[in-house]
């Protein structure tokens, strides 16, 4: 058992983690959040993705160890002062479905759009192609992002 | 009707900003406090076996470790339609991943390890994992009890056979039809297996209190049927369905797989035996991939008979499923199919037997299409063929034979209204059905493919929906059903027909998810008929609020009830035009009277529905005399495709689908169902596929090993259309979509692979592979 301080959505956190156990299990069980989800555990479906310094990565994939001292947001801390642009898009044209992938694909399309202001839609197909959805057929999604980065180029 | 204000809008899902801000909450996310216990099962590794000794000795040692249950802690039976499985394997084992034992630990780790030190002995026996092998005379039988199961009573089983259900359909004369035709086709078609993959795990949580109230947390399509499925089950220690309660918060998708029952009974069950303290058990991808219910595998032998001019004259469709070890909820498909198999189409002279077969592999239930999926493959490529045969163009045949309103089904029913003639029309438009465009690429040819749609609710004829609806102070409402939306949007339909009843905007109403205790009955959310049967019941319960509004309104202030209507949240009236009255006025505290007296209290509606009209009684033999189906949802769909012919590599252009939803409640909804369903059915043509080695092992229980789409993999285009024809009985028109949506998907893009290189594929899934192979031999 070792002692981590993490920022986590803005706040520092400090927990004690054993070394086998991954950031996802330690967010999920131990510090309260639970939009990361569980779909596979083993990196295939993108349902955990967290932003780790800015960078989205399958919490199920990092051991939690490894994060001591970094920077950690879930959607969360996205969502903690209303929600973004690409959510509210998400929102507005009924994106999503069952809503299980909603967290990492988030993850994903804020990567995204904090690297690249105006994507294509071959980049986003790329950016999100790591999270599966099984509900929306993916078009849905790939469109309410389009459409917050045409609202975002009227401004 | 003309003047709808929240029927028939594309509202923003009421659930949304729940999902979206991450804020839902689904069974594993919630807090069951510090005395969480969690269990792990002790699965077979044997395919079919007795079971000589199972040692839990070892495992027992493991510190942590709070109590180890078996079989022999619980021999009852259970099953939707047919009570045919035990909690935990008794004497013998039927598939490989059965569940033996369950090791309940204080944590998940000591559950996992202690259950590996359980030893399984087992006696092997002659496994089956090919339903043909499983129809011959002298095969191994999995269910020797079978004659002695309890089942619902339009299925017949055959004792000492692996037949678990045989559902004949017969009309007409078949020979004579067959003597008429100018043209007979006869051919076999295969489907494999498929799994439904939520991206959420089963997951279940149960808590027995020391008072004996037992509580489920289930990721689960059938709240109140898991509920009786329980108390069914556990009768024999005291239970009774009062004691029982199941929550279904949100689940992550479901697609038929958290249909019924399947393991959230162990949650149940070991809660019995740990009193006091909640047990989780959340089944990892693998078992969701081996351990819940998969599709049933299919083969289909298929003759019609049609004249020259393309009329068809007769049908004689077979089909053998590969059910599984369990027929408790695959049966049900099979008896659907063996009722239905006729396709859209108008067939005076049919036969049809749908055979229900125990295999050695893991059981079959309920998967979106419900046995439509499957059939189709095989029906709707047949006559593609058939039209190339006659030379008739394979639209223009589907015309022709389409079944009109009043045209008799297999069953002797009359069809419902319906806009499948619409769907066709707007569908080749669409597509473009008669341009034919050429690439660049030399390597590449192009093909466009055509398929109808066609599905009813499979049901027992009393399945019902109920519904309260309750006022706030405020006059913001909340509806209390139990239907589950597993994302296709049911609660925002629900909350827009108690609007538009009510004039109550959406922001200001909640349907809340289910909980046996405090919301009314709901069957199952299955068969896409929550929408319709459901919504029915809100409606109602919306009316019956409206009248104890008029009726409190008009005893207090002396108006008459027919005078009065309902406007912008209030009361308002057309003989006195000055008169209103807010709703949040009175809602809960009453009206005050001239006396100063209060009438009135909080007003809550309540509506159910149940079609009075359906029977499962007929004749065995032929299955004429019942009236088994509500109604059928049809369409069509068709794409555009360009095929590599060396690679085999598919590229969709254009994929374009109509149905008939009747009245589309919110038309971004349905839209959404149209495009994640195709999807979904594109993936089980393209890439999908279980397999097991010869041991009944399944090899690719994974993301990595079993594909399913991701962004990269969609259409270019999908081009939604809705056709409303109303359904007499259906909410404001409304009858289901859900299932539909993937119907179409396998057999088109057969068919345009056969209209772009030549070749016909006759089982699923058509890779890329096949294709190549299937060409490159076409070629030599």
């Amino acid at each position: 058992m070792k002692k981590i301080s993490i920022n986590l959505n803005g706040e520092t956190r400090v927990v004690h983690v054993e070394p086998e156990e991954t950031l996802l299990s330690v967010l999920r069980n131990k510090l309260g959040i639970t939009s990361p989800k569980c779909g596979c555990d083993r990196g295939d479906c993108g349902a955990c993705a967290v932003l780790l310094n800015g960078r989205s990565v399958r919490s199920c994939l990092v051991l939690a160890m490894e994060t001591d001292s970094q920077k950690i947001v879930t959607v969360e801390g996205i969502s903690q002062n209303g929600l973004t642009q690409v959510q509210n898009a998400m929102l507005d044209m009924n994106a999503f479905q069952c809503g299980y992938c909603a967290p990492g694909i988030i993850i994903s399309a804020t990567e995204l759009l904090e690297n690249n202001s105006n994507p294509n839609l071959e980049e986003i197909k790329e950016a999100l192609s790591g999270n599966l959805c099984r509900c929306s057929g993916y078009l849905p999604i790939l469109e309410a992002v389009k459409e917050s980065v045409k609202e975002d180029s009227h401004e | 009707m003309n003047d709808l204000k929240y029927v028939g809008k594309p509202s923003v899902r009421i659930d949304g900003k729940e999902k979206i801000s991450g804020a839902t909450k689904y069974t594993e996310d919630i807090e069951y406090g510090p005395n969480l216990h969690y269990a792990a099962i002790v699965e077979s590794t044997e395919a079919h076996a007795k079971i000589v000794n199972i040692d839990t000795s070892e495992a027992e040692k493991v510190s942590g470790v709070v109590g180890i249950y078996t079989g022999k802690d619980f021999p009852f039976k259970f099953g939707l339609y047919m009570k045919d499985r035990f909690i935990f394997a008794m004497d013998t084992v039927n598939y490989v991943g059965q569940q033996i034992a369950a090791v309940v630990a204080r944590d998940e780790k000591t559950a996992q390890k202690a259950a590996k030190l359980v030893k399984v002995k087992y006696e092997p026996l002659p496994a089956i994992f090919d339903q043909m092998e499983a129809f011959k005379d002298d095969a191994t039988i999995i269910h020797p009890n079978l004659g002695n199961y309890e089942h619902v009573p339009w299925f017949f089983p055959q004792a000492n056979t692996n037949i678990a259900h045989w559902r004949k359909t017969r009309r007409g004369d078949v020979k004579k039809g067959f003597d008429d035709a100018d043209f007979i086709l006869e051919d076999n078609y295969s489907v494999p297996r498929y799994s439904h993959c939520p991206l959420e795990n089963h997951a279940a949580v149960g808590l027995c209190d020391l008072s004996d109230r037992l509580t489920i947390w289930a990721s689960s399509q059938s709240p109140h049927t898991q509920r009786n499925l329980f108390a069914e089950s556990l009768a024999p220690l005291g239970f009774s369905h009062k004691d029982i309660r199941v929550i279904a918060p949100p689940i992550g998708g479901g697609f038929g797989g958290k249909a019924g029952v399947s393991m959230e009974i162990l949650a149940a069950a070991l809660a019995t035996k740990v009193k006091g303290k909640p047990i989780k058990i959340l089944w990892s991808r693998e078992q969701e991939f081996y351990n819940t219910s998969q599709r049933q595998g299919l083969l289909a032998k298929i003759k019609i008979g049609a004249k020259k001019d393309g009329t068809f004259t007769a049908i004689d469709h077979r089909l053998y499923w590969d059910t599984g070890a369990s027929a408790e909820y695959g049966a049900n498909v099979v008896n659907a199919v063996g009722l239905s198999a006729i396709g859209p189409y108008r067939f005076k002279n049919i036969s049809i037997d749908s055979v229900c077969l125990y295999t050695n592999l893991p059981p079959c239930g309920a998967y979106r299409g419900f046995g439509y999926s499957e059939f189709m493959f095989g029906l709707e490529s047949h006559i593609n063929r058939i039209a190339n045969e006659l030379n008739i163009d394979p639209v223009e045949i589907r015309k022709k034979n389409a079944i009109r309103e009043n045209d008799t089904l297999a069953y002797g029913v009359a069809m419902n209204p319906n806009g499948l003639l619409e769907c066709i029309d707007k569908v080749a438009e669409k597509i473009k059905w008669k341009e034919k465009h050429k690439t660049k690429d030399i390597n590449t040819k192009v093909g466009k493919g055509f398929s109808l749609i066609w599905k009813a609710p499979a049901m027992p004829p009393n399945a019902s929906s109920a519904a309260f609806l309750k006022f706030s102070e405020d006059g913001s409402i909340n509806i209390l059903v139990s239907g589950m939306d597993m994302g296709q949007g049911y609660l925002t339909v629900m909350a827009q027909i108690a609007a538009e009843i009510l004039k109550v905007p959406l922001s200001k109403i909640r349907t809340e998810n289910p909980d046996t205790d405090r919301n009314p009955y709901e069957w199952q959310t299955v068969a896409s008929h929550v929408t319709w049967s459901c919504g029915n019941a809100v409606r109602k319960a919306a009316i019956n609020a409206r009248n104890q509004i008029f009726d409190v309104v008009s005893r207090t202030l002396y108006l008459s009830k027919d005078m009065l209507y309902l406007e912008d949240e209030k009361v308002k009236c057309k003989t006195k035009k000055n008169f209103e009255l807010p709703l949040k006025d009175f809602v809960i505290n009453g009206i005050q009277a001239e006396d100063s007296t209060f009438k009135g209290g909080p007003i809550m509606g309540h509506g159910l529905f149940m079609p009075e009209y359906t029977s499962a009684n007929s004749d065995p033999e032929t299955s004429q005399g019942g009236h088994p189906n509500v109604h059928y949802t049809v369409g069509a769909a068709a794409i555009s495709l360009e095929v590599d012919k060396d690679t085999g590599e598919i590229h969709i252009e254009k994929a374009v689908e109509a149905i008939d939803v009747g009245k589309a409640i919110n038309p971004s909804l349905v839209n959404g169902q149209i495009t994640g369903g195709l999807l979904q059915g594109l993936a089980t043509v393209l890439y999908e596929d279980m397999r097991f080695d010869d041991k009944g092992k399944m090899l690719n229980p994974n993301f990595t090993d079993y594909k399913i789409p991701t962004a990269k993999d969609v259409p270019d285009e999908i081009v939604p259309i809705i056709v409303e024809v109303p359904q007499p009985d259906g909410p404001f028109g409304a009858r289901g979509v859900g299932e539909h949506t993937m119907i179409p998907a396998a057999p088109m893009i057969a068919n345009a692979v056969d209209d772009a290189l030549g070749i016909r594929i006759k089982s699923m899934p058509i890779t890329k592979e096949k294709i190549a192979l299937t060409y490159l031999k076409k070629e030599k």
